[in-house]
C-alpha cells in the first residue's frame, strides 16, 4: 500500500478555509480515490473553491468544474492545490 | 437497439420517459440488482429497442453501474445484443464533467449522438453555446433537447436512425506517457473537454449557483440543517406510519371481504379453505403494504428529484460513517420504523454493494409497526397501569427500550459486519451535490409505480409460496369435528367469517391447531424454547409468527380459544392469558415471559414479506437466509439471557 507522499510538506484540499479559491497541482492517494477524483473532474490545472463544511466538520462540499461536489476529508486530503 | 447513456442528474430519466412514454418494462440484469430500464423509441424508419443504462459518471469499472453499462455497451453481456449507437446525454448546465463520459464512449468505437439537455436553464443563466462547432470539434451530431416540451426529439429520432448502421467516428486521445497511465488518460481527457467547451461556449454568469448556494444556506446549515432534516423525516415518518393506515385498513377488508365472498361460492371443502384462508389472505397480507410502499417512495422520489436527499447524506454522513454505514443509508434505516419492506427497497440509491448490504441486513432490527401488537398484547396484560417513580408508565418505558434494543442492536451487527463478511476499505466518497430543481411530477409518479409493481410482482409469489406452506401446516392433517371454515393462523385478514357460533368455531379452532402440524411442530421444539420460559402453545404462535409479526395475536386467541377476532387490546385475550396454566398448575405468562417474549420479536427475523424482498434485493439466497439465522439465533440469545437472569434476579 502506497502512502499518499506528500500530505505532510504541501497544502491540501482539506486545509482550506470554507470560502476559499485555489488551483489544483496533483492528486495522490491511492489508486482507486486518486483515480475517482480525477475521473470527477479534479485533476492538476483545474480550479476549486471550498464552499462549505458538513455539521461534524466532515464531509466538505468544493465547486470544481462549475458543479458541487462533496467528499470526505480522507479524501481531500489526497488533493494538493496552491491557493489562488 | 439503441442504448442512453449519461451522468446521474442529467435528465436521462426524463428524456428515457419522453422518448419511449409508457412503453417501457424493468427488470434487473441477469444476476445483479441493477435496473434495467428498456423502451420501444418511434422513429423515422420503424422502432428501435431504447435501453436506459444507469446513471454514471464513467465508464471505467469501479462501481457496479459502471460496469453493467461498459458490458451493455462493449456487447459483452448475454441476452442484450451490443447497441447500433448510443444517445449521449449531456448536461449543458455541467459540460466538461459530462462531456468526459462522451470521450469515453466515443473511445468505444462505437456512433454515438450528443443529446444535450438543460438548455432551458443554460439560456437563463445568460450562457451561449456554439453547437455546430461542439458537434464539429467533438465529431458526432449534436441536439439540443427538451424533454419537456418535445422541442429536439424529432431531430434527435432522425439524427439517432442515421447514424445507425453507420462507422463510428474514430476517437483517440493522445496521452503523455508518463508513471500513472491511467491518470495520464483521465488527464489528456479533460485537457481535450476543457479545450472543446472554451471553443464552444461563452460563460456569463454563475446565477445557478448563487440559487442554489442560497437555498443551500439553510438547507445545510450547521443547525438549520439537521433540524430541517428531522423535520422532514418526522413527516415521511407520519406519512407511511398514520396516513397509510386509512388504506391499509380497507385493503385488509377488502381481503376479508373477498375470502368471505370465496368462502360463499366455493363448495365448502379444502380447496375453499386453501382459497380462502391460504392464497386470499396470503396475497392480501402483502397487498396491505402497498400504501406504505407508494408513499416512501413518492416521498424519496420527491426528495431524490429535487436534489435534496444528497443534501441530507451530506449533513449525516459523519454520524453514519462511525458505524461503517453511507449517509444515505439513514433514510431506508428510519422507514424501517414503519416497515422493513420499504426501507430495504430504498437501500438502491446506495451504490457501493457492501455498504447496501450492510444496511439490508440491520434495516428488520427497526422496530416495524407489525411488532406493536405484540408489544400493545404483552403491556396490555402484565404492565399496565404499573408506573416507574410514580409517574412514569412502565409500559411507555418498556416500549422505549424494545425500540432502543433494537436500534443498538442494529448498531452492534453493522460495526461488525462491516469489519468482517462486508469489510472492504471505504469506496471514495465522492457525491455530487446537483443544483436543485422542481421535481418532475411525471418521474416522481413512475418511479413509485414501477417500483410498487416490482413488488407486488416479485415478492408476492415467494409470499403466496410460503403462505400456503403455512396454512397447510396448520390446516393438516385434519380433525374429525373441526368445521371447515376453520383454522388459517397465517392470516389475520380472514376475520369476520362468524358465521357459526364463535364459542363453538373457537372450541374448534383451538383443537385443530392442536392436532395440526404446526401444534406438533409446537410441542417438537417445546425443549428448545423451554429455557426461555415459552411452553408448546407459545410454540405455535411462534411458528405461526414466522409470516408475519402480528399473525402471533390472532393464533394465541385461536390457541386460547377466545375466537380469532379477538385483538391486541381485547380484555378476553388478556384474561385467557393471564389465566392459562401449565400441566403443573403454574402460570404459563408471567410478567417476565412476556417481557421475554417481546425481547424475541425485537430481534427475531419474523416476516416472510422482507424475506422474499431481501431475496430480490440481493438477488441470493444466501443473504436472507444468513438474515434468518442471525436474527433469529441472536433473539434465542438474548430472550434466554433475558428469562434466565431474570430467574436469577427472582422473578418468576
Amino acid at each position: 500500500m502506497k502512502e499518499a507522499s506528500s500530505h505532510k510538506s504541501a497544502n491540501t484540499l482539506r486545509d482550506l478555509p470554507v470560502g476559499s479559491h485555489a488551483r489544483v497541482t496533483s492528486v495522490n492517494g491511492k489508486g482507486r480515490i486518486s483515480k475517482r477524483l480525477m475521473e470527477m473532474g479534479v485533476v492538476p490545472g483545474a480550479d476549486v473553491r471550498v464552499v462549505k463544511a458538513a455539521p461534524f466538520g466532515d464531509p466538505i462540499e468544493v465547486v470544481v468544474r462549475g458543479y458541487n461536489l462533496a467528499m470526505r476529508c480522507t479524501e481531500a486530503e489526497s488533493v494538493e492545490v496552491v491557493p489562488v | 437497439m439503441i442504448a442512453l447513456a449519461g451522468n446521474p442528474n442529467a435528465g436521462k430519466t426524463t428524456l428515457f420517459n419522453s422518448l419511449t412514454g409508457l412503453r417501457q418494462k424493468v427488470a434487473n440484469y441477469p444476476g445483479v440488482t441493477v435496473e434495467r430500464k428498456e423502451g420501444n423509441w418511434k422513429l423515422p424508419f420503424g422502432h428501435a429497442r431504447l435501453i436506459d443504462l444507469p446513471g454514471l459518471y464513467s465508464l471505467e469499472a469501479t462501481s457496479l453501474d459502471e460496469q453493467i453499462a461498459r458490458q451493455v455497451i462493449a456487447g459483452e453481456l448475454k441476452d442484450i445484443p451490443r447497441p447500433s449507437a448510443v444517445i449521449a446525454v449531456v448536461d449543458s448546465t455541467n459540460l466538461e464533467r459530462n462531456l468526459y463520459l462522451v470521450t469515453q464512449i466515443l473511445e468505444f468505437g462505437i456512433p454515438v449522438v450528443v443529446a444535450l439537455t438543460m438548455m432551458d436553464v443554460f439560456e437563463k443563466q445568460g450562457h451561449e453555446i456554439d453547437i455546430a462547432l461542439l458537434s464539429k470539434r467533438l465529431g458526432v451530431p449534436v441536439i439540443a433537447v427538451n424533454a419537456k416540451d418535445g422541442r429536439g426529439v424529432e431531430d434527435l429520432a432522425k439524427a439517432a436512425s442515421d447514424a445507425v448502421g453507420k462507422p463510428a467516428a474514430s476517437f483517440k486521445l493522445e496521452a503523455a506517457e508518463d508513471g500513472d497511465s491511467q491518470n495520464a488518460r483521465i488527464f489528456a481527457r479533460y485537457n481535450f473537454v476543457s479545450d472543446v467547451v472554451q471553443a464552444a461556449v461563452r460563460h456569463n454568469d454563475l446565477e445557478k449557483h448563487r440559487r442554489s448556494e442560497k437555498i443551500d444556506s439553510v438547507l445545510t446549515h450547521r443547525f438549520f440543517g439537521l433540524a430541517i432534516l428531522a423535520g422532514l423525516m418526522l413527516l415521511v415518518f407520519q406519512a407511511i406510519f398514520s396516513w397509510a393506515s386509512l388504506p391499509m385498513d380497507l385493503l385488509e377488508q377488502g381481503f376479508g371481504w373477498l375470502a368471505d365472498e370465496s368462502r360463499a361460492v366455493i363448495p365448502a371443502g379444502i380447496l375453499n379453505d386453501l382459497v380462502s384462508d391460504g392464497i386470499i389472505a396470503g396475497v392480501g397480507g402483502v397487498v396491505v403494504f402497498l400504501p406504505q410502499i407508494l408513499l416512501l417512495f413518492f416521498f424519496i422520489s420527491l426528495l431524490e428529484d429535487s436534489g435534496y436527499m444528497a443534501r441530507a447524506a451530506f449533513l449525516l454522513d459523519k454520524l453514519m460513517s462511525r458505524v461503517g454505514l453511507h449517509g444515505k443509508a439513514f433514510l431506508p434505516l428510519i422507514s424501517s420504523f414503519a416497515c422493513a419492506i420499504p426501507g430495504i427497497m430504498a437501500t438502491r440509491t446506495i451504490e457501493s454493494r457492501r455498504d447496501r448490504f450492510a444496511t439490508i441486513m440491520i434495516a428488520p432490527l427497526m422496530s416495524c409497526s407489525a411488532r406493536l401488537p405484540v408489544y400493545t398484547l404483552m403491556i396490555g396484560a402484565f404492565f399496565s397501569g404499573q408506573y416507574l417513580f410514580g409517574f412514569l408508565s412502565l409500559g411507555a418505558v418498556l416500549m422505549l427500550l424494545m425500540y432502543l434494543l433494537g436500534i443498538v442492536t442494529a448498531i452492534i451487527v453493522a460495526f461488525i459486519l462491516k469489519r468482517t463478511i462486508l469489510n472492504a476499505p471505504p469506496p471514495p466518497f465522492l457525491m455530487e451535490l446537483p443544483p436543485y430543481r422542481m421535481p418532475n411530477i411525471r418521474t416522481v409518479v413512475q418511479n413509485m409505480l414501477t417500483r410498487a409493481w416490482l413488488f407486488l410482482k416479485r415478492a408476492g409469489t415467494v409470499i403466496l409460496a410460503i403462505s400456503i406452506v403455512l396454512w397447510a401446516l396448520t390446516y393438516f392433517p385434519r380433525h374429525e369435528q373441526s368445521a371447515p371454515a376453520v383454522a388459517a393462523a397465517g392470516s389475520e385478514l380472514n376475520a369476520g367469517d362468524a358465521k357459526e357460533s364463535p364459542e363453538d368455531d373457537a372450541e374448534a379452532g383451538a383443537e385443530q391447531i392442536r392436532n395440526s402440524y404446526a401444534g406438533r411442530l409446537g410441542h417438537l421444539i417445546e425443549p428448545v424454547i423451554e429455557p426461555l420460559g415459552f411452553d408448546w402453545k407459545i410454540g405455535v404462535a411462534l411458528i405461526a409468527s414466522f409470516a408475519a409479526r402480528e399473525v402471533l395475536v390472532s393464533t394465541l386467541s385461536i390457541i386460547y380459544s377466545v375466537g380469532k377476532e379477538e385483538n391486541e387490546e381485547s380484555q378476553t385475550l388478556i384474561a385467557a392469558i393471564r389465566s392459562a396454566k401449565r400441566d403443573d398448575g403454574r402460570p404459563v405468562w408471567t410478567p417476565l415471559t412476556a417481557l421475554t417474549l417481546m425481547v424475541f420479536f425485537v430481534l427475531a427475523m419474523q416476516c416472510m414479506s422482507t424475506v422474499a424482498v431481501v431475496r430480490r434485493e440481493t438477488n441470493s439466497w444466501s443473504w436472507p437466509l444468513f438474515m434468518i439465522v442471525y436474527m433469529t439465533g441472536l433473539a434465542y440469545l438474548v430472550s434466554f439471557a433475558t428469562y434466565q437472569i431474570g430467574r436469577a434476579l427472582g422473578f418468576e
